[in-house]
């Protein structure tokens, strides 16, 4: 029995993102066979152990390559329900293709994203119904959260035949996926057509503009003990909080503006439109700060990434860093923003910024970098709240819900949790991966397992 | 620079690099275009009464990304004008006197051929080819093929070209035969003057799934073709072999035809005793200019190896070419896996496991976990070495890295029987080596044991062994 699946509101055109083109292009069928054609199909293969959710890699290359793309995309989807968006936004170069025996034999890897984007992108084109969900448990679980790990989380669960309801606080379902890919990876509209398709894949509810909160005050939110006396078990995907702030002096304020939020908007905000901003400083040293600052580069901004430590202590993926310094965005290692400068009416005109020497200040080795818009890029808080608001439910020093690694399992037993606010923030990919840990477990105990 | 020319049953040509009788020599501009970029000769596509072609007509079969592995093809002689070909033959010969044009022949009664080896030397041909080959279209009229299966009518047509012709007369030899010998020695019967083989096979491409007709599809049905390109190379080489050491058919020249795409392939041919190689496929999907490298490497080739000739080449390979009943029973390679070239993809690890004789082992393993992976021999010696592959250590990224030793596979020696396969699949050259041991054993072939009393192998029929032993008392 196939429910419809949940309406999953449009994203109006007029946004930035859709003036990027995308950097990896989707393949066409030629370009595909001739790249699976590539393939040596190892044996126990490098790529497989280096895949967080150990996507049979090499057996679904050689389907595309014999043209049995269905099965290639069995093969993929099995493993990793969101294969499709993983094959766009996974840093496949430190992955699987980093892995691939051809590096050292002086050859271009394996483009294993490229060709998992293909095969699951093809397959679902010409058949939505690859897989067919088991019959009903009447068992019904909770999911707090959107993003990938719920999102891959539900669908898995729904296979099984168990009643899934999304509560997500945004107007738009798929978290990070939607909201903070660059857009030259993928698109708003690509990330909630795979959302659509992993939700019709059983009985999935998605209730958008909910919060779940300790203690209820309004209809649009829904308290965590309600969610735990309506449903058989709850499962948090709560992702990450808002951007982390700088606290120096000046940050209060227009043009200052957290990397995350700014990402989202540049994807989904019609409304955003850089004008008079020349000059961008981006601070911070890690994807997220590469991320934007390589996107406002390629609107043809002057953007600068400001790290306090050397070049190599970035957190940054070096493929990422390389990428958007050939489109122009320029990289300042060894620099603490100490001050955000605002002329006489509170427009920001630069960033007061001090060397460094191992992430310490130097004194007096002060600079003043002129910018129209400075973008904080240094991590982002956590959900503390709504975890805290399921008792038994710990957080450990750095407010990461805590849970078994073998099982996904918070300490509340119909709790588990999966995903960014669990491992503090890592690729979609993890998150699928935790996702799939949590569900082999929730679904033992709603079977009368554990 | 040895010395490339040859003579062919007193055909003379600059160098071995002939085109076989094909499209590529289907008119004179493309005969000399192909003459200017070196092709020592031509033999031009098969003369007879103009026929009428189907369309499509050609079929490929590719392996991985690699284009035309094989070719076949449903088209017949040429569908010119006798007229026309013989004129453009003629200017070819003005202009390109020291090259070679062989005019390819099939017709159907003794008149005919007489008319047409006439008119053909008139024109000025070198040379004919009797295509008694072609394995579509023509056979089912009683010519082509139909006649190299048949030595009786084979020996008869040859003869009246032989009685007819002033020039050299070559018979083109079909493989589509059970013993390739029976039409060789027709050929030497009929007084004919060189051979050249193979034709092309009789084949079916592939099927269109989808409309369910055979390929290549003319209209809604197919139908058989004739079979070509690198896929061939072996029943080629296998049939020349066949007729090269036949002692009184081997004093007969031999054009080698199959599958050969380069200055090796064309070595191969001589060395197995031809002396003159055809090419069409390769010509086909890559142009006359191949022709380049093929005198290049064949001039460099016979000067490493000393040798002044095409002739000191010639038939070189030949004599080893022996029955298994006489190869060396005590001969023993085992296989060597090179721990810096290997990249880990373990295919050689698979491949003996599942298709061989489960001597390649992966490291660190404990026995057990050996014995439960299907070996049922655990090496006594383990090398003691750092064995991460080269590709097997996630060194790119954040791949999770291999344990030591966990990714170069190692061989059993003393299972290993030396079946090359583990080789033949390693994608990395001169990474697995074949290297001889001794095997402990006499040199001694299965007919020296036959000879001695000693064809007897324990463990067989006991229908066999009682036989066995009523004849030895």
């Amino acid at each position: 029995m196939k429910h419809n699946s949940p309406h999953i509101p449009d994203v109006e055109g007029d946004r930035l993102e859709v003036l990027y083109e995308d950097k990896k292009p989707p393949y066409d069928d030629a370009e595909a066979i001739a790249e699976a054609n590539r393939c040596l199909y190892c044996v126990d293969a490098p790529c497989i152990k280096a895949c967080p959710t150990a996507i049979d890699i090499p057996t679904f290359i050689r389907k595309i390559g014999t043209g049995n793309v269905k099965g290639a995309a069995r093969t993929i989807l099995t493993q990793n329900l969101l294969g499709k968006s993983c094959g766009q936004v996974c840093p496949v170069e430190v992955l699987c293709a980093g892995a691939c025996v051809y590096n050292d034999w002086s050859r271009d890897p394996i483009k294993i994203g490229r060709l998992q984007r293909y095969a699951v992108e093809k397959a679902i084109a010409e058949d939505p119904q690859l897989f067919a969900p088991k019959p009903s448990t009447g068992k019904r679980i909770a999911l707090v959260g959107a993003g990938p790990a719920s999102i891959a989380a539900a669908g898995w669960l729904a296979l099984e035949g168990h009643a899934a309801a999304i509560y997500e606080k945004k107007f738009l379902p798929g978290g990070l996926n939607t909201l903070g890919i660059a857009p030259y990876k993928m698109k708003v509209e690509e990330a909630l057509q795979e959302v659509t398709w992993v939700l019709s894949l059983g009985n999935v509810e998605l209730y958008e503009g909910v919060e779940i909160v300790a203690v209820s005050g309004s209809p649009d939110e829904v308290s965590a003990s309600a969610l735990l006396d309506q449903y058989d078990a709850v499962f948090l995907g709560l992702g990450l909080g808002p951007d982390s702030r700088l606290k120096i002096p000046g940050e209060d304020g227009g043009g200052v503006v957290g990397a995350t939020h700014l990402i989202e908007r540049l994807k989904a905000d019609p409304t955003l439109r850089f004008k008079g901003v020349d000059r961008v400083v981006v601070v911070g040293g890690g994807n997220t700060a590469v991320d934007i600052a390589h996107e406002l580069a390629l609107l043809g901004i002057d953007t600068t990434m400001v790290y306090r430590g050397g070049d190599h202590e970035m957190s940054a993926y070096e493929h990422e860093l390389a990428s958007g310094k050939v489109d122009g965005m320029k990289v300042l290692c060894e620099r603490q923003p100490v001050a955000v400068l605002r002329d006489n009416v509170g427009k920001v005109i630069g960033v007061r910024v001090v060397r460094t020497e191992d992430k310490k200040p130097v004194p007096g080795a002060e600079e003043d970098l002129k910018a129209d818009m400075v973008v904080v890029a240094v991590g982002q808080s956590r959900m503390t709240e709504v975890a805290r608001s399921f008792p038994g439910v710990e957080l450990d020093m750095r407010g990461r819900v805590i849970v078994d690694p073998k099982t996904g399992r918070t300490g509340n037993p119909k709790v588990w949790s999966a995903g960014d606010c669990v491992n503090g923030g890592k690729e979609v990919v993890n998150a699928v991966a935790e996702a799939k840990i949590a569900v082999t477990s929730m679904h033992a105990f709603l079977t009368g397992g554990a | 620079m040895a010395d490339l020319s040859i003579n062919f049953a007193g055909i003379k040509s600059p160098n071995p690099f002939w085109l076989a009788s094909a499209p590529p020599t289907n008119t004179g501009d493309q005969v000399m275009r192909a003459f200017d970029a070196g092709w020592g000769g031509a033999v031009w596509k098969t003369l007879g009464n103009p026929i009428v072609n189907v369309s499509s007509r050609f079929g490929g079969i590719d392996y991985g990304n690699t284009r035309m592995m094989g070719l076949n093809n449903i088209e017949l002689i040429t569908d010119r004008p006798l007229e026309v070909n013989l004129r453009e033959i003629r200017e070819v010969k003005r202009r390109y006197p020291n090259h070679a044009v062989i005019t390819s022949l099939m017709v159907e009664t003794k008149e005919e051929w007489k008319e047409i080896i006439q008119r053909a030397e008139e024109a000025g041909s070198d040379g004919h080819e009797l295509n008694f080959g072609c394995p579509h279209g023509m056979c089912e009229r009683g010519m082509g093929s139909a006649v190299s299966s048949e030595p009786k009518v084979l020996r008869e047509i040859a003869r009246w070209a032989v009685e007819f012709a002033t020039k050299p007369v070559i018979v083109k030899l079909s493989p589509n035969v059970t013993d390739i010998v029976e039409p060789g020695e027709a050929v030497l019967e009929s007084g004919a003057h060189g051979i050249s083989l193979i034709n092309t096979i009789k084949s079916i491409m592939a099927i269109d799934l989808d409309r369910m007709v055979p390929l290549p599809r003319v209209g809604d049905a197919s139908t058989n073709g004739g079979y070509c390109g690198p896929a061939v190379k072996p029943v080629a080489l296998h049939m020349v072999g066949e007729l090269t050491r036949h002692p009184a058919i081997a004093k007969l020249p031999i054009s080698g035809i199959g599958g050969i795409s380069n200055w090796r392939d064309a070595a191969e041919f001589i060395a197995l005793g031809c002396t003159s190689v055809q090419v069409c496929t390769a010509v086909m999907h890559y142009g006359y200019r191949i022709v380049e490298d093929m005198i290049e490497g064949l001039n460099d080739f016979l000067d490493s190896k000393g040798m002044k000739s095409i002739l000191d080449l010639r038939g070189r390979a030949a004599p080893q070419y022996k029955n298994w009943g006489e190869l060396d029973l005590g001969y023993r390679v085992v296989a060597d896996i090179s721990v810096d070239k290997c990249i880990g993809c373990q295919l050689c690890y698979t491949a003996c496991m599942d298709g061989a004789h489960q001597c390649i082992h992966l490291p660190g393993r404990t026995e057990e976990e050996a014995r439960k992976a299907g070996h049922t021999h655990i090496p006594k010696l383990i090398p003691d070495r750092a064995v991460v592959a080269k590709g097997g250590a996630a060194v790119h990224g954040g791949g999770a890295p291999h344990a030591p030793g966990s990714r170069v596979p190692f061989v059993d020696e003393e299972e290993c029987i030396g079946c090359n396969l583990c080789q033949l699949v390693c994608p990395v050259s001169g990474c697995i080596t074949m290297k001889e041991v001794p095997s402990g054993k006499p040199h001694e072939s299965w007919n020296d044991r036959v000879n001695r009393g000693a064809d007897y192998v324990p463990g067989g029929l006991h229908v066999t062994e009682m036989e066995r032993a009523k004849r030895s008392t």
